[in-house]
């Protein structure tokens, strides 16, 4: 029975693995032993923390995370600034707030509360901006591809000359993990392009390292509540399984013949 | 069953019974007399029961802060993500649950078929189950739309769209069901609305579906008619509560491990992505659990034939009772039918694979032998059988082949004996 079971579980995941990977990807994803992976997987704080400054630095000058807060930088699980910092990161940002007494709008530095302050006003001006390609929001980029983190963190660094065969035209790039091999954003991390203040030093895969680390967070908030939460509950189901087993075996144990 | 028997100990519950009798009722489900020799197949229909009241549950409560609007879907479902106490966990255990609710309902469905159980007296019951079956696709089809993302909107552009290959009306039927000229924000609203409304029906018929089954009673992996109560039968509560328990909680086990650890491997990356109208995904796949019936549709060359063929597939399945002609329930004494079986088994697994397949080349082909072959084991292979088939002994009692050896000769009726009987 259990080895059916299997069967059918297996069958059912293999279903799933294989259309999950079906599209064409032209190279194989690099693999990063991620620090949130696995059953009891947290994120690396320090990580996060120098992750959030590429992603400022860096990719918030297209990209917007539009479902964070900044009170979220100071949440359990998260970052982890303290409230001061996360008061002082917030406040070098301007929001539009209002109407006040007179009905008119105004501008004021951003508070904990806030959401995260998009780069541009709208889809259409960071389109033009950007040759007609839009910066997908980041919020859930690193579960709205398939691949996940290993695939940011690929594309992050599969900037190449393309091959000579190919015509790129102006402001498209050549990338060996993209669909289609074409992308409209230049590789945006050089080294030592943000410093660290941990000292740690801002090589390209360091930074992307640490940025992909923070956009998981982005997607995932409750990711390391999530792994704590599942350890407890299942443990908890084995132990009463295991009684309710044993409970089972003496109560049928009444009928005379076992069937 | 002593259900008219039954008197309630105290005056009070004596009074409330001879009005409404729900004594009478907790009794009758108490002492239900069940076969022994149930095994763990038999366990998922206590397991689907729990499915349908968690989905409704958690439905409830995320239905409390989702926002049924086209502008704001996606980001009220972030916002249950990250901001609702919980909310992670309620809508990563409702959208996994769809997925252990399917897996359940296709073991409990093969396992009827295995061990014939919707032969006569039990076609009521399986018609209703069909009829659950049924309304199950449409409510995950429409809540797998409310998070409005790129998959949730190609899909139900896709899906709706089958309705413009009825001939003459098609249109007007489509635009009716989008209430406008595109899938868009009246579509997402009255998809919310019945995405709410059908897990009622679904419980309604999940009572008329028990209901149906506490009349014949259950069938049982040797398939024969059995004396209730007997030798043969242990009352329901507590052998058959215990053992539906504890196979509850092996599932639960696995439903936990993709709920925490998991959580997004049974979806598709692309619903991550907020619906865009302009831009359509590489590959429109729906969920895992309908892609059989996807491989049907599109192995079809013509649009109307594929959507027949669809809901054609799922017809069949429906009047099953009648186009299986054999008398022997169990496929334990078939064994002509025990290999068929297994053939079916692996079809709609072949068959699922291809609807997650492009529809193109050597995928395109296996997926229409699959196809056909679907419909031969219905149309042709179950009637032909059930007459040609030489089956084996039946034992006479549940209790017979554990005390006497399996099967016993001396008292066990002959083939032919067996089909007057039944």
């Amino acid at each position: 029975m259990k080895k059916f079971l299997k069967i059918l579980f297996c069958a059912s995941l293999l279903l799933n693995t294989n259309y999950a990977n079906s599209a064409e990807n032209s190279a194989e994803l690099l693999k990063v032993d991620w620090s949130f992976k696995s059953f009891f997987g947290k994120f690396d704080r320090a990580s996060l923390q120098r992750g959030y400054q590429v992603y400022n630095e860096v990719c918030a000058s297209c990209h917007s995370v539009k479902y964070l807060s900044y009170r979220n930088l100071t949440e359990k699980g998260g970052p982890e600034f303290t409230e001061e910092e996360a008061k002082a990161i917030a406040s070098n940002f301007e929001v539009i707030d209002g109407p006040d007494s007179t009905g008119e709008m105004f501008t004021r530095p951003a508070r904990l509360s806030d959401k995260f302050v998009s780069p541009y006003a709208n889809d259409e001006e960071a389109k033009s901006a950007n040759g007609g390609a839009y910066p997908p929001d980041m919020s859930v980029l690193v579960k709205a591809r398939k691949g996940g983190a290993d695939y940011i963190y690929s594309l992050l660094l599969g900037y190449e000359d393309p091959p000579a065969d190919m015509e790129l035209d102006d402001g498209v790039y050549y990338n060996k993990f993209m669909y289609g091999n074409k992308i409209k954003m230049s590789a945006p991390l050089l080294d030592d392009i943000v410093e660290y203040s941990d000292g740690t030093k801002a090589t390209t895969e360091q930074m992307s390292k640490d940025v992909v680390t923070f956009l998981m967070w982005a997607a995932e908030p409750h990711l390391e509540q999530r792994h704590k939460f599942g350890f407890r509950v299942i443990i908890y189901l084995i132990i009463i399984t295991i009684l309710v087993y044993y409970s089972m075996k003496k109560i049928w144990s009444r009928i005379e013949s076992k069937v | 069953m002593s259900d008219h028997d039954y008197q309630p100990s105290s005056k009070l519950g004596k009074w409330f019974n001879d009005r409404l009798p729900l004594l009478t009722l907790s009794n009758h489900l108490q002492e239900y007399p069940t076969p022994k020799n149930l095994n763990y197949w038999w366990t998922f229909g206590g397991i689907l029961t729990f499915c349908l009241i968690t989905q409704i549950i958690t439905g409830i409560i995320l239905g409390m802060h989702y926002i049924a609007h086209a502008d704001l879907a996606f980001g009220s479902v972030e916002h249950i993500m990250r901001d609702v106490n919980y909310g992670w966990l309620i809508r990563y255990v409702h959208a996994n649950g769809a997925s252990m609710f399917f897996l359940a309902v296709y073991i409990h469905i093969f396992r009827s078929l295995y061990y014939g159980s919707y032969k006569a007296p039990r076609e009521v019951i399986w018609i209703i189950g069909m009829i659950i079956y049924f309304l199950m696709m449409a409510t995950a089809f429409m809540g797998y739309v409310l998070p409005w993302g790129q998959m949730s909107f190609w899909g139900a552009t896709v899906i709706t769209n089958l309705f413009s290959a009825i001939p003459f009306v098609g249109e007007s039927i489509t635009n009716w069901l989008w209430g406008g000229y595109s899938v868009d924000n009246p579509t997402l609203t009255r998809f919310f609305s019945l995405h709410y409304l059908l897990p009622f029906l679904i419980l309604g018929l999940v009572i008329l579906h028990i209901w149906a089954l506490h009349v014949p009673g259950n069938n049982n992996p040797i398939g024969i008619d059995i004396k209730k109560p007997s030798n043969d039968t242990v009352p329901f509560h507590p052998y058959i509560v215990i053992k539906d328990l504890f196979a509850l909680l092996l599932f639960l086990i696995v439903f936990a491990f993709f709920v925490f650890y998991s959580p997004n491997i049974l979806g598709h990356a692309d619903n991550y992505i907020e619906a865009d109208p302009l831009v359509t995904p590489a590959h429109i796949v729906p969920e895992w659990y309908l892609l059989p019936f996807y491989a049907i549709l599109r192995s079809v060359p013509d649009k109307l034939l594929g959507v027949i063929a669809m809901f054609a597939s799922i017809f069949v399945l429906v009047v099953l009772p009648w186009l299986d002609t054999s008398k022997v329930r169990s496929a334990i004494f078939r064994p002509i039918y025990k290999q068929f079986y297994w053939f079916l088994v692996a079809d709609v697994l072949i068959l699922g694979y291809m609807g997650a397949m492009p529809a193109e080349g050597a995928y395109l082909i296996i997926a229409r032998v699959a196809t056909a072959y679907y419909f031969l084991h219905f149309l042709v292979i179950l009637p032909v059988l059930g007459r040609k088939e030489k089956t084996l002994d039946i034992p006479l009692s549940i209790t017979e082949p554990v005390l006497g050896g399996f099967p016993n000769q001396a008292t066990t009726k002959n083939k032919q004996d067996n089909r007057e009987n039944l």
